[in-house]
């Protein structure tokens, strides 16, 4: 397969997949990260290298309501998104899960106001959790290339018929260029395919009603059944990942192990810091200690099984958070982690790390203290305060 | 996608088997959802004193009342609710409202 | 070259310093290296100090932090000098670039006791000769490219002509001004 090496930021590797994906409906709204996806996009409806219909709206809940109609109407739609944009939105990215519409959304994680805030991290993408969206998470721009192009092909899959989000790390990723590989437009074209609906409102040969009203006799059966295609999403992503392993050589799970074999203290993270994280990893390594990684990519559907498994064994965990939830009890990640463990049995000592809030930079060397407190913990025996923050100005801190 | 039939709805169907999305293929179902008895009420027609204006149709919200060769016809009552927009709308007094 | 050569640059919203470190970042790609180039994003607008960041190594680049401890920092603006603490974390077997019109004894008090190379180059004039407008982001491109020994002048050249056509398909006659200003630069750099 022709490969193509080029040196790109995250959000232009993102439109380019658009480009090569080449989709029928994308209406926009722009933000700060996110602004440049539809932006470099425009650019390819205004030179005819696509095709697609390019709608500029008047708000993220238009752009959202626009693509779910197109969605409905049988086209592939997406748009894109970051912060305030994806929270106005959030009334419809319900209604897209729940009327199971295959829409994308390439979201630029951005903190979420306030204070105001434009700098990366995870509390729009967070929030939008339970929303009854796929969510796959990129560490580097080539993660976020290769992720747009695989979305369709879970989304679609006639198990899912689930929205999903393809989210990247604000500015760390999406405006930062580094070296990557583009595949060639034809082998993505024909690895995407062409979107057919089974049932849609423009077909003159069906008639067809979507989003009827559903009583209390309907609405659980009707939420169980969109449960279990999430679930159906977690075979589906390992399939397409082995189809794109084909074509481009790159292996994708819903986990990335890195250094798991032996590890004994573990940091479990997601997005952008596990980069960092693994040359932290490498630099402690070559000092004997025995430290790795378990990367989250795909958070919706969550993996837990597979976490908790590549957890057993350690002797201390940090699973860091990049947004506050404000539950006094730690982030997102870690109570689902941590569920997840007490479930497999798995009893390592665990703490959780709130970090790199509204863009508070994540170091190497902060990422071998989290190492070195996880060994500390072990020689101690017990967690001691299990929900904390890494990179805080704290009066009180020890 | 099997299970998108409007006929596999209904209250004792299992979640594996609500169609997907909720959605519905097939149409005029409302059709046979009967509205007619939410109500005690409903609009009797004076023939005497109809002009056969049709001014009464279009406001029907269920459209409850039909039309054949320009003529309105009898009154549907198995989905008239009730309302009395037609009576208002009336210019001929010609529609009452009357305990059923 | 180390494992990873890391640099940062300080200049104002506006002057080019950051689309100066993603041309560093371009030309280092397309010698075969791994490079990022990033700015530090905030809510700064035109003229507000603002800096930017390379890394450029044979290895496949992981790390997503902003760089503390650089090998080299530019300078666009010399008046930043005094407002902004441009030499700090500078690694005293690196150096710095300054674009400035004075000598370097001149500037060199204003280093808070910086003990590394210190460069300069008046890029502004080269900018004003060969491009007749002050954009000191080209020469200050070739300037680093001279200091860092990233590749070899004539390699860079050719590279940076490649992309001028490209980039200046639509107005070629452009194209010449830019690259008598990396010449001038690769020579005027001291």
């Amino acid at each position: 397969m022709p490969k193509k090496r080029v040196l790109m930021s995250g959000n232009e590797a993102v439109a380019t997949a658009l480009r090569q994906i080449n989709p029928d409906v994308f209406p926009a709204f722009p933000i700060t990260p996110s602004t440049e996806i539809p932006q470099y996009f425009s650019n390819y409806v205004s030179n005819g290298l696509v095709d697609t219909e390019f709608i500029t709206v008047e708000s993220e809940h238009s752009s959202m309501s626009a693509a779910i109609g197109a969605s409905a109407a049988g086209a592939r739609a997406l748009t894109a998104t970051s912060s305030a944009g994806l929270a106005f939105m959030w009334e419809v990215l319900g209604v897209a899960a729940s009327h199971r519409l295959p829409v994308a959304l390439c979201a630029v994680c951005r903190a979420l106001t306030g204070p105001l805030n434009i700098n990366c991290d995870h509390s729009d993408t967070m929030g939008a959790k339970d929303s009854g969206w796929i969510q796959l998470y990129a560490e580097n721009n080539q993660e976020a290339y290769d992720n747009m192009v695989m979305a369709f092909n879970i989304a679609e899959n006639k198990d899912v018929m689930l929205p999903i989000m393809i989210c990247q790390d604000g500015f760390i990723t999406s405006h930062a260029v580094n070296n990557m590989e583009l595949l060639d437009d034809l082998t993505v074209k024909e690895f995407v395919g062409e979107y057919e609906a089974d049932h849609y409102l423009l077909n003159p040969d069906e008639t067809f009603a979507v989003g009827p009203y559903a009583v209390s006799d309907y609405y659980m059966e009707s939420r169980k059944a969109q449960a279990h295609a999430m679930e159906n999403a977690k075979q589906v992503i390992l399939d397409v990942a082995k189809d794109f392993e084909k074509i481009s050589g790159r292996k994708y799970g819903l986990i990335e192990e890195y250094q798991m074999e032996d590890a004994e203290y573990a940091v479990v993270i997601i997005g952008s810091a596990a980069g960092t994280t693994k040359d932290a990893i490498d630099k402690m390594r070559a000092n004997g200690d025995k430290v790795g990684l378990v990367k989250i990519r795909s958070f919706r559907p969550f993996p837990g099984k597979e976490i908790a498994t590549a957890l057993k064994g350690c002797k201390a965990v940090a699973v860091m958070d990049r947004s506050e939830s404000f539950s006094t009890n730690g982030g997102p990640v870690g109570a689902e982690t941590m569920q997840a463990m007490y479930s497999e049995k798995c009893d390592a000592l665990t703490i959780n790390i709130m970090y790199g809030i509204g863009g508070r930079d994540v170091r190497v060397e902060d990422m071998m203290n989290v190492y070195e407190t996880l060994k500390d913990i072990a020689a101690k025996g017990e967690t001691g305060d299990v929900y904390r923050y890494m990179g805080l100005r704290d009066k009180e801190a020890k | 996608m099997a299970n998108s039939d409007i006929t596999k709805l209904g209250q004792d169907v299992a979640w594996q088997d609500v169609t997907r999305g909720n959605t519905i293929v097939g149409c005029g179902t409302t059709k046979h959802f009967v509205t007619g008895d939410w109500t005690n009420v409903a609009p009797v027609v004076d023939e005497e004193k109809c002009k056969q204006c049709l001014l009464c149709v279009p406001v029907c919200p269920d459209s409850a009342i039909p039309v054949k060769d320009y003529k309105r016809q009898a009154i549907d009552y198995d989905h008239c609710k009730g309302c009395g927009i037609c009576v208002k709308a009336c210019p001929f007094g010609a529609l009452k409202m009357e305990v059923k | 070259m180390k494992d990873t050569l890391e640099i940062r640059w300080h200049g104002r919203g506006g002057q080019g310093a950051k689309t100066a470190a993603l041309l560093l970042a371009e030309v280092a790609f397309k010698t075969g290296m791994n490079a990022q180039g990033f700015p530090e994003y905030g809510p700064e607008r035109m003229g507000a100090p603002i800096t930017a960041y390379d890394r450029i190594s044979h290895n496949e680049i992981r790390v997503h932090s902003n760089i503390y401890d650089p090998q080299y920092v530019v300078v666009v603006d010399e008046t930043l000098v005094d407002i902004v603490d441009v030499t700090k974390g500078l690694r005293e077997d690196g150096a710095i670039l300054i674009n400035t019109a004075r000598d370097k004894e001149e500037i060199i008090p204003s280093l808070k006791g910086y003990k590394g190379k210190v460069y300069t180059i008046d890029a502004r004039k080269i900018a004003m000769e060969t491009l007749g407008k002050n954009f000191p982001n080209t020469p200050m491109l070739a300037a680093i490219v001279k200091v860092t020994g990233v590749i070899d002048d004539e390699t860079f050249l050719n590279e940076m002509e490649g992309s001028f056509k490209h980039k200046f398909a639509k107005k070629p006659e452009v194209i010449e001004g830019n690259m008598n200003a990396l010449r001038m630069a690769l020579k005027e750099v001291k």
